[in-house]
This record gives structure tokens, sequence and C-alpha cells, in this order.
């Protein structure tokens, strides 16, 4: 029994490290219409990002949130404002232009490759940072101090976006873009301007979930794949645009993950996370906090 | 000077032309109506001065500066706006992000609170509902939140595009005493109607569109006279 809510607790907070990957990929979906393909591949970045300024640095590894996030803000604005806007604007009077996807894939293999050229395929690690191996002991149960400070991060990034949507005027036009483009063109709001905003946050967050990341888990030029393939299952899950929804896919997929090889064989967790991913597509296609409304 | 002038434009969707050489003024100060039946180019000639559409030839000034290379948001901070046929809110945000959203251009924006106090004065029924969310009002609200999203981003020239389309007789009356008070408070308003009735009665000129042409234009009083006019759009 202890071990089901020890590995409860873990799943909870691994999972919600996994929401907060997922994030971006639901504001560019919501704002752009488009999927990112690329996603993982910005987390990548973000994670060589974090490791390479900790490492250099010897910082604790938070902090290097200062620096990643308002980098990779800056990175995915210029990335959406020159690769993929020419492409938005040739494209005008598609509603969900497919050759967008394509160039975002076209950006996950250029960024994971470039990475390998640069970096190498070793896989690296911040083995003597402040937090690796950290336990939290509570009675017999431990609990990763590295995935909870993840998962309260998690928490307070999702928050922070909620209130920017909310309440700034940036993000009300956002919001506005996302649910009618050309009423909000007649608003004055420039499309191709808020779609740089919201890939900039959206890279942001990915860089976020990076720093998270960084102190427990391998870096590798291919890590973001492992990411991408849950984002997407995520988001899904979640709703497709629902910041709420992507935080409570990710700790289902985190649930399922650690506390399934209790009861069965590993390997077998993964097949449950798909199959009540089809099952979610099959009841409910718009997601657990999908909004039933025409994109 | 007119505000706005429209010089012999031809607007196509692809190959299928539906504005041909169409001139039109608009006066400081005016309520213009465009009547005209289903597919006369009504909606179509608004979405070109507000941008959405661009001509293939002919020039569209507005307070003799040319604007019809702008992109639709110059054309909004220029101080055109235009509330779009069917309402197009933002439809799951409270009525008051919607009309705060409506003041996103640089010029209205300093002034939000202060607009939005007005357009709260002018249409009290939305403040009453400032926290309720857009898709959830009836079509007569969705309608006032759309003119008070307009309104929001402090228009010079006022565009409507069919403000009564889908509502009840007595909701229509509603809507164009409030377009007849818009007016009084000095914004000039070119509306596209297809209740021709109510539109001329409030309106100071008008315009009969037919095969995206203009046919007809005069005085409203002269119009609602006419023959012409009495048995195509007025059914008598």
């Amino acid at each position: 029994m202890l071990y089901i809510i020890e590995d409860s607790i873990n799943g909870i907070l691994m999972g919600s490290i996994y929401g907060l990957t997922a994030m971006g990929l639901t504001i560019i979906f919501g704002v752009l219409k488009v999927v990112n393909f690329a996603h993982g591949s910005m987390l990548m970045v973000g994670m060589y990002l974090a490791y390479w300024t900790v490492t250099l640095s010897g910082i604790h590894p938070y902090l290097a949130i200062v620096l990643v996030a308002p980098a990779m803000f800056f990175f995915g604005y210029y990335l959406q404002n020159i690769v993929i806007k020419p492409i938005f604007i040739a494209e005008k009077n598609v509603r969900e232009p497919l050759t967008v996807i394509i160039v975002t894939t076209g950006i996950w293999y250029i960024l994971d490759n470039m990475t390998l050229l640069i970096f190498g395929p070793q896989y690296r690690s911040l083995s003597d940072n402040p937090l690796s191996g950290q336990m939290l002991e509570i009675g017999q149960m431990f609990i990763s101090v590295p995935k909870l400070y993840g998962c309260i991060t998690a928490l307070i990034t999702a928050l922070g976006i909620y209130w920017f949507f909310q309440k700034t005027d940036m993000g009300r036009a956002i919001r506005a873009t996302s649910m009618d483009r050309e009423a909000a063109s007649l608003m004055g709001i420039n499309q191709y301007k808020i779609y740089n905003v919201a890939f900039g946050i959206g890279a942001a967050t990915a860089g976020i979930a990076a720093v998270t990341l960084v102190p427990f888990y391998n870096i590798f030029p291919t890590v973001g794949v492992l990411f991408d393939i849950k984002g997407f299952i995520i988001v899904v899950l979640g709703g497709l645009g629902s910041i709420g929804g992507a935080l409570v896919g990710g700790i289902i997929i985190g649930l399922i993950e650690s506390v399934g090889p209790q009861f069965m064989t590993a390997t077998w967790t993964e097949a449950i996370v798909y199959g009540l991913f089809l099952v979610v597509l099959f009841v409910k296609p718009s997601g657990l906090f999908g909004q039933k409304h025409d994109w | 000077m007119p505000l706005l002038e429209v010089n012999n434009i031809d607007v196509s969707y692809g190959d299928v032309q539906v504005i041909f050489d169409l001139s039109l003024k608009v006066e400081k100060g005016e309520v213009v109506s465009i009547i005209g039946g289903n597919g006369a180019g009504k909606s179509t000639l608004l979405r070109t001065i507000s941008g959405l559409m661009s001509t293939s030839t002919g020039s569209i000034s507005f307070a003799d500066q040319p604007i019809h290379n702008h992109t639709p948001e110059d054309i909004v901070t220029c101080g055109i706006i235009h509330v779009p046929e069917g309402r197009r809110l933002f439809p799951l945000m409270s009525v008051k992000d919607n009309l705060i959203v409506g003041a996103y251009n640089k010029r209205a924006k300093k002034d939000t609170l202060l607009t939005l106090k007005k357009v709260y004065e002018l249409l009290p029924r939305l403040q009453e509902r400032e926290s309720q969310i857009a898709m959830t009002l009836s079509g007569g609200e969705q309608q006032m939140v759309a003119i008070g999203r307009g309104l929001m981003a402090q228009p010079h020239l006022l565009m409507l595009d069919e403000p009564s389309l889908g509502l009840a007789p007595i909701l229509i009356k509603d809507i164009f005493e409030t377009v007849r008070k818009i007016a009084d408070q000095g914004t000039t308003v070119l509306m596209v109607e297809q209740d021709v009735k109510h539109s001329l009665s409030l309106s100071d000129r008008g315009y009969v569109l037919e095969h995206g042409r203009v046919v007809m234009e005069g005085k409203a009083v002269d119009l609602i006279d006419d023959p012409h006019v009495k048995e195509a759009y007025l059914g008598i």
C-alpha cells in the first residue's frame, strides 16, 4: 500500500513535469492552429542551454531559468517570425495550413542534427548538482526532490501563463486571435505578431521545462523525441489549447507510468497510455478540458 | 472633402469579380446606408474598405490618405472600424474582455477605461452582463457587444455590416436607435442593411447596389420614395 502511495506521489510529480513540457505545445496549437513537431527539439535546445549555463557558471540549476526562459522566448519568437511566418503569409487563405506542419518537422530534424554535429551523440548529465539524487523522506516513503521542485515550477508556470492570458492586453489579444483571426484583425491586432509572441511563450515554457529536467535527466540530441510523443498524447488527453488540461493530462500519464509497474510488467504501461488515448479520442475527441468550439 | 472616398474599385474573389467600377463617398458626420439584395457585393465592399480584401483597380482614401494598400490593422489605427456580419464575437471571452480587446489599437488603448465607461452608458445592458461569456448571450445582446466593441476602438468611421441580421423586430428597433445615438454623438456611420425601411429612415444618404454596381444613389428620403426601391426592396 505504501509503495502505491509513494509511486502515486512520484508519478504526480513527474507527470506535472510532463505537463510542463507539453504546455508550450498546447499554447502554440491553440493560437496558430498548427501542431509544432519541433517542440521536443525546442525542449532539447533548452536542456543544452541549461546544461551549459549550469556547467560553465556553476550556479544552482534552477537559477538557469533566468537565462534560459528569455533566451528561448526570443528563439521561438524569431523562429516563427523568420521561418514559419512566410509560409503563413503564402497560405493566407488556408485555415489549417499543412505546409507549416511540414516546416516544423524540418526544424525538428535540423535542430536535432545540428546538436548532434556540435555536441556529439554522448549522454550528458549534471552529475554533481545540489539536487541530484536528493530524496525527501516522509515516514518510509521517499520523494524525489528535483521532481518536487519541477512540480512546483510547473504549477507556478501554469498559473503565470493563465494570469497573463486573462489579465494583460497582450494575453487578451492572443486569446482573441486564437478564437477568430479575422475578427481580431478587425480589432487592430496583427495576427503574425501574435503568432510570434505565442510561439515565443511556447518556447519559453519548453525552456522552463528543460531547466526542471536537467538536474535529473540525461541530455542528448534526440532527447526531445521522447517528450514529443508524450506531449502529443498529453495535449490531446487534456484538450488542445487548454493549459490546465496539459497539466492534468501530464499527471495522468505520470501516474500510469509510475503506479502501473506495481501491477504489471513496466512495458505494459505504455499500452495502457495509448489505450486510454484511443478511448479519449473515441468518447471525447475534444479532450478532457477541451472546449467544444470550432477553431 | 469627403471623409471616405472610394474611387472606381474592382474587387474579385479569385476569378469571380464581385464589384465593378464602384465609387462612393461618405462625408464627415453622415449616416450612409448601402442597400441591396443578397450577393450584391455589400459585405465585400466593407471587407475591401477594412483591408480584409484587396482591390484589383481603383483607390480608397480616408481623410485624404490612400488606404487601399494598408493592412487591416493599419486601417483600424486610421480610425475605420468594421463591425463584421454575424457579429464575430470572441465566443469564449467575457463581455468585458471582448470590449477591452476592441480598444487594442494604439490610438484607443490609453483611454480604454474611459471609453468603456462611455460604452456602458450607451449600452447599459452590457454592464449588467460584463462577466458573462459572450457565447451565452442572446443574439440581440451579442450584436450590442459587437457594436460596443467597435466603439471601443474610437472610430472616426464606424462600418456596420447587417446589424439587424437574425434579430427579432423589437430588437431591430433597439439596434437602429443605438446606431442613431452613435451618429448623433458625432461618429460617421456607413451601414450595410437588408432592412431597407429602417436603415434608410435613419440615414442621411443611401446607395443601392445591384450585381456589384451602384445603380442608384441619393438622399435617404428620396430613395424611400423611389418607385424602383419601393418595388424591389420594400415590397410595396
